[in-house]
């Protein structure tokens, strides 16, 4: 034990490596994304036919499904592996520092989001399961349910939102100070603005987050009235307050993803990106400006006709920022040599799908439009597709390129090139006709609908069932290279591959950078 | 190696900020009401103690309209369904409410104006909605509200062409014993 690393129950319980915290991270996201995948499945085989399917009459049910789909996904899947996971891992080395500047602060974390993630499934199991859906609106989320699931649900967004402001705070001071010598904020990798963005983000939306639901428990549990009208509260303010911190958190989801795609893209194309300075100034702008949009998601509350306006000029205005990126990828690629590895599939396909949602999502933006289409599952495919597909292929796209360093061991390219188009199809299936079940009117948060809406639901259940299996698949790849223990390069992506991590063993010494690496 | 003492200090100051937004979380209550209630956003009708007004620039329907908190045992309707007053003169309406159980119901009414941009000329003086109201078991009551609507009406060029302003009621039980 040359590198003093610690017994194993030492190693990952009481952690502060920043690597090993990272790799806890990544397993945690992929477990809570499989059981986050059961949910949908169960979703689409409920919806697949007109008609009650496996629920019977229990339509609460349906409820709890979605509720606890969709808040996995965001809090437990996404935001972990992105931010806790390849965050964690990569950004201290990105920038030539031996670990974050708090690493027992790092294995807190970790740790909170243990707890929270049983509040979350376990409440479920609970006097009927909380039903309000990932955005929690009153009044069904204060009056309308009774019972303490729905406590249990605000205890575990506290805890997970207290696990990442920490982690967000940790980044920020590791990031402003241990950087290594030379490495100045604009020589720093893409993937590290884009967790530094992100982290403020955080910082500055999730205690909105925090504030909210807790005057929501206080209203369910102490007689408080911020959002009960005849105490001369108001269930609109609890929109205000989410989306002001909901809005960010669509960013927070997808900032980390335009890093590793950044990064994914330079390396496979063996040119540097194009517009270093603009894409990093552009993630900045989309985070301001993410801040004053987020009554776009209210347009049918009553908003009057003037701020309506204000706020469908602004959501457009994102749109440059965010077209800014994707030029830039495209420059990239241009004239470069490509080379179509699993990560750059999984990095390519992010931009065009990405593009896609970002497409929908300003056709949404148009107040007049809205008021026909929200809360319908045209919505729902706009968010599947700068999602499912935006932030989980850049997900997927990170893994591939950064497994065989992080673990020593090469996956299978054949097995990668199968996931990548197991995925690719599965998803697009399920997520494309709901564009056209949503412009035919049909509302989300339903098990039940009409059999007009018949064909295409049974198109995207379809297509949910091979996605499932796809992400089972990626299990299994993920567990054939841990058992065929293929050596890995320090750089099995040659000359591309040009940042710090690149120069490290696969994988790197419990200790990295015992020398600072200079920057030249 | 690195200045410990820079980075808890950059630490500090980023947990303060959290506390900061935290509490603009909360700050954002009383700044939402105050909001609503000066500028008349989203059909807050004003609520005026005096009508400096005795001019009349023509007359306006005004409508009204009652909804009840799902399952509540109560009876709530407006005596009158529209009524046609002069803009800038005090009128009064009347709702009548009942309370249809042995038990005694303690009611709130929260109210709204469409055309929301309307909300801020419509002034109320007197009206019901501003305290709660009890019901004893079986009684039936005559509700009135008074209010007058701002002749600067007609000076707003979104909606100086309204015929029809709408008043709507919804009533809530607070207490039931
Ligand atoms: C070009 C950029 C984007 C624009 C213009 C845009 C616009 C919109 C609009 C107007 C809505 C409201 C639809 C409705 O409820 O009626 C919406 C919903 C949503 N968007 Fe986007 N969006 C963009 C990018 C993104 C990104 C990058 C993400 C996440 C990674 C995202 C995630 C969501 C989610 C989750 C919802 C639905 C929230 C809910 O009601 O549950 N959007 N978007
Ligand atoms: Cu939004």
């Amino acid at each position: 034990m040359s590198d003093h690393a610690p017994s194993f129950f030492k190693r990952y319980f009481f952690s502060t490596n920043h690597k090993d915290i990272g790799v806890l991270y990544l397993y945690f996201a992929v477990i809570a994304g499989l059981i986050g995948g059961i949910f949908s499945l169960l979703i689409r085989m409920e919806l697949a036919e007109p008609g009650m399917q496996i629920l019977g009459d229990d339509y609460q049910q349906y409820n709890v499904w979605i509720t606890s789909h969709g808040l996995l996904m965001i809090f437990f899947m996404i935001m972990p592996a992105m931010v806790g996971g390849f965050g964690n891992y990569f950004v201290p080395l990105l920038i030539g520092a031996p670990d974050m500047a708090f690493p027992r602060m790092n294995n807190l974390s970790f740790w909170l989001l243990v707890p929270s993630i049983i509040l979350l499934v376990g409440s479920g199991f609970v006097d009927g399961g909380a039903g309000p859906g990932w955005t929690l609106y009153a009044p069904l989320s204060t009056s309308g349910h009774g019972g303490p699931a729905v406590d249990m649900v605000i205890l575990s967004m506290h805890l997970a939102g207290a696990s990442s402001i920490l982690g967000a705070i940790n980044f920020i001071t590791t990031i402003f100070n241990m950087r290594a010598p030379g490495m100045t904020l604009h020589k720093m990798p893409l993937f590290v603005w884009s967790i530094l963005i992100t982290a403020f983000l955080l910082l500055l939306s999730l205690p909105v987050l925090a504030g909210a639901i807790t005057m929501m428990l206080t209203d369910r549990n102490f007689g408080t009235a911020f959002f009960n009208p005849e105490a001369g509260g108001d269930p609109v303010l609890f929109q205000h307050l989410f989306w002001f911190f909901g809005h960010p958190e669509v960013y927070i989801l997808i900032l980390p993803g335009f890093g590793i795609v950044s990064h994914v893209v330079s390396t496979f194309s063996k040119k540097p990106i194009f517009g270093y300075l603009g894409m990093a100034y552009a993630m900045a702008a989309i985070g301001v400006v993410g801040f004053v949009v987020w009554a776009h998601h209210m347009y049918t509350t009553g908003l009057d006709v003037d701020t309506r306006a204000y706020f469908l000029a602004a959501t457009m205005v994102i749109a440059v920022p965010t077209g800014i990126k994707i030029f830039s990828w495209i420059a990239t690629m241009w004239g470069g040599s490509i080379e179509f590895k699993t990560p750059m599939l999984f990095a390519i396909a992010m931009i065009f799908l990405f593009t896609l949602g970002g497409v929908t999502g300003v056709v949404l933006a148009n107040t007049g439009i809205d008021v026909a289409l929200h809360d319908t599952y045209y919505v729902v495919a706009h968010f599947h597709y700068v999602m499912s597909m935006g932030a989980l292929f850049s997900i997927y796209s990170g893994f591939y390129y950064w497994f065989s360093k992080m673990s020593g061991v090469e996956y299978s390219e054949i097995l990668g090139k199968i996931h990548f188009w197991l995925t690719f199809i599965g998803v697009n299936i399920t997520f494309f006709p709901m564009h056209f079940s949503g412009l035919a009117g049909m509302p989300r948060r339903i098990p039940d609908y009409p059999d007009a809406f018949a064909g295409w639901n049974y198109v995207s259940s379809i297509g949910a069932y091979i996605s499932v299996f796809a992400a089972f698949f990626f299990v299994a790849l993920v567990l054939e290279a841990f058992f065929r223990k293929r050596k890995a390069q320090n750089n099995p992506w040659g000359k591309g591959a040009t940042t710090f991590e690149w120069k490290l063993s696969s994988p790197p010494p419990f200790h990295s950078f015992n020398d600072l690496p200079k920057v030249k | 190696m690195y200045q410990i003492r820079k980075i808890k200090r950059q630490a500090l100051i980023l947990t303060l900020f959290v506390v900061f937004m935290i509490s603009m979380s909360y700050a954002a209550v009383p700044l939402y009401k105050l909001f609503c209630q000066v500028t008349g956003y989203g059909g807050t009708p004003m609520i005026g103690s005096n009508n400096f007004y005795s001019v009349s620039v023509g007359s306006i329907d005004v409508r009204f309209d009652s909804s009840l908190e799902k399952n509540a045992p109560l009876y709530f309707e407006p005596v009158s369904k529209t009524i046609n007053v002069k803009i800038g003169e005090n009128s009064l309406a009347f709702y009548k409410a009942k309370n249809k159980t042995n038990k005694e119901i303690t009611t709130m009414s929260v109210f709204n104006v469409t055309p929301l941009q309307a909300g801020k000329y419509f002034n109320k003086i007197e009206c019901f909605c501003f305290e709660e109201q009890k019901l004893s078991p079986n009684e039936e009551v005559e509700m009135p509200v008074s209010f007058f609507i701002d002749p600067e009406i007609k000076n707003d060029k979104f909606i100086n062409e309204i015929s029809e302003i709408t008043l709507s009621y919804t009533m809530f039980i607070r207490e039931e014993k």
